[in-house]
């Protein structure tokens, strides 16, 4: 029964698709897929289309799946859009199936229904297994790059490390951000730390408390930790939370550590002015004469 | 704006975005970049402590606007284990959970009202308040 079905379907794969086609057009107004261009949205639909006849002629052709949805992410369209074009698939092909028959019993129609189920199914399973499968590797992807990027360290000179920290700390990143500080700071043979707090939105107890903690543990392997980028109005949060920062240095910018930092390390930046002395005279001698 | 609107806490980023709806409708109130940073430390600690002791619960911001007064109004409200000791969790350094003890004393001074209500084994309700000067 199942293959006669297949069979009738295949052999009219023109009406189906042309039925098929109508329909997810008129989806296309009022969507999601409202600001797509039409070449392209029909262009993918026939691609679609032609996606669900070669797994409906050869059960088990993935590779034609895998690459239809991945287009699909690509394109940034929706879920819904896949799910969408396989239930009018089903509703299209069992309406073509009913109208090709005189029987109208109920086994006959049955029939029908658990054949055309039996195509969808595992398509649908595959293409939403595939399109989520995806968007989860991208996720992982993306934590890893962003986990890279939460608590960077940046040896600007011998002696003298800086951690600009930027955005949201939650407490993985939070126990990062101790990590790095700690192991860096022995890595580089690091007398001053510096850590930035200028991009971070909120400081509230849980960050200070692992601020506090970060400082204290650098400064029990002999480094000296200094907070620097302590924007006013954080200022003023941390002094109403009644957290005492009084034990470890702070500055109100990077700038004022950085030279607190040179100052501790033994060293304090010079204006060349001699060499701009000789080229002021090398000017005034040329214009002079 | 709606003049009420409640966030979810179940998971930690839920802090994260019930601190952006707090900032947000301070800006909208008017309120100046400290009482906003005032504002969204104060849910901070609020939500956190949910998520922390409670594991879940909800953060409502509602706006006052009347011909006496102007201000925002946060209520923290969950169905957790509830606070034995009200006045002890409210002393400065007091944590069960190796924290700073900072969070509930620090919302009462930066909020200008605030009043909580704790029942063990019922859940906790804390209500903070700051106006527009
Ligand atoms: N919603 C809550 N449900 C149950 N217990 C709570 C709740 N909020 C606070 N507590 C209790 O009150 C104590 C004090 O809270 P508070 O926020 O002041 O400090 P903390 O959370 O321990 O540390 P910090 O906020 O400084 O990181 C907590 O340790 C906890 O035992
Ligand atoms: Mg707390």
């Amino acid at each position: 029964m199942d293959s006669k079905f297949k069979q009738l379907v295949i052999d009219n794969s023109d009406s189906i698709v042309q039925k098929w086609m109508e329909e997810i057009g008129s989806l296309k107004s009022g969507n999601y897929t409202a600001t797509i261009s039409d070449e392209l949205y029909e262009g993918t639909n026939r691609e679609f289309v032609n996606v669900i006849f070669t797994s409906i002629r050869n059960q088990g052709s993935t590779k034609a799946v895998e690459d239809f949805s991945e287009k699909i992410i690509n394109l940034g369209w929706p879920l819904s859009y896949i799910t969408d074009g396989l239930q009018v698939f089903r509703r299209v092909s069992t309406e073509y199936l009913l109208t090709q028959s005189d029987e109208m019993d109920s086994t006959y129609f049955s029939n029908v229904l658990t054949s055309v189920d039996n195509w969808v199914e595992p398509l649908i399973r595959e293409l939403v297994n595939e399109y989520s499968g995806s968007w989860e590797h991208i996720l992982s992807l993306q934590r890893v790059a962003l986990q890279e990027l939460s608590a960077p360290l940046i040896p600007v000179m011998e002696g003298i490390t800086i951690m600009p920290l930027i955005g949201t700390i939650d407490t993985e990143r939070a126990k990062l951000i101790m990590e790095n500080l700690l192991e860096g700071a022995i890595k580089h043979n690091s007398e001053v730390v510096l850590i930035d707090i200028t991009g971070v939105p909120v400081v509230d107890t849980m960050v200070a408390h692992h601020i506090i903690q970060a400082a204290e543990a650098v400064r029990l392997i002999g480094s000296t930790c200094i907070l620097v980028g302590i924007r006013p109005e954080i200022a003023q949060t941390i002094v109403n939370l009644g957290i005492d920062l009084s034990n470890f240095p702070t500055k109100s910018s990077l700038k004022k550590g950085f030279t607190k930092a040179l100052e501790i390390t033994g060293r304090h930046v010079v204006d060349i002015e001699v060499k701009e002395n000789n080229i002021e005279q090398l000017i005034k001698s040329i214009q002079g004469e | 704006m709606e003049p009420q609107s409640c966030v979810n806490i179940h998971k930690e980023w839920d802090i994260v975005g019930a601190r952006q709806l707090g900032r947000e409708m301070a800006k909208k109130l008017g309120f100046g970049t400290v009482d906003q940073a005032r504002i969204a430390t104060a849910v901070s600690e609020l939500a956190r402590n949910i998520y922390l002791y409670a594991e879940k619960g909800q953060i409502c911001f509602e706006i006052i606007d009347n011909i006496e007064h102007r201000g925002l109004c946060m209520t923290a409200v969950d169905s957790g284990p509830g606070i034995s000791d009200i006045s002890q969790a409210m002393q400065d350094g007091y944590t069960t959970s190796g924290g700073l003890g900072a969070g509930l004393p620090g919302v009462k001074r930066l909020m200008d009202e605030f009043d909580i209500n704790s029942e063990i084994g019922e859940g906790t309700r804390i209500k903070a308040i700051k106006w527009v000067r």
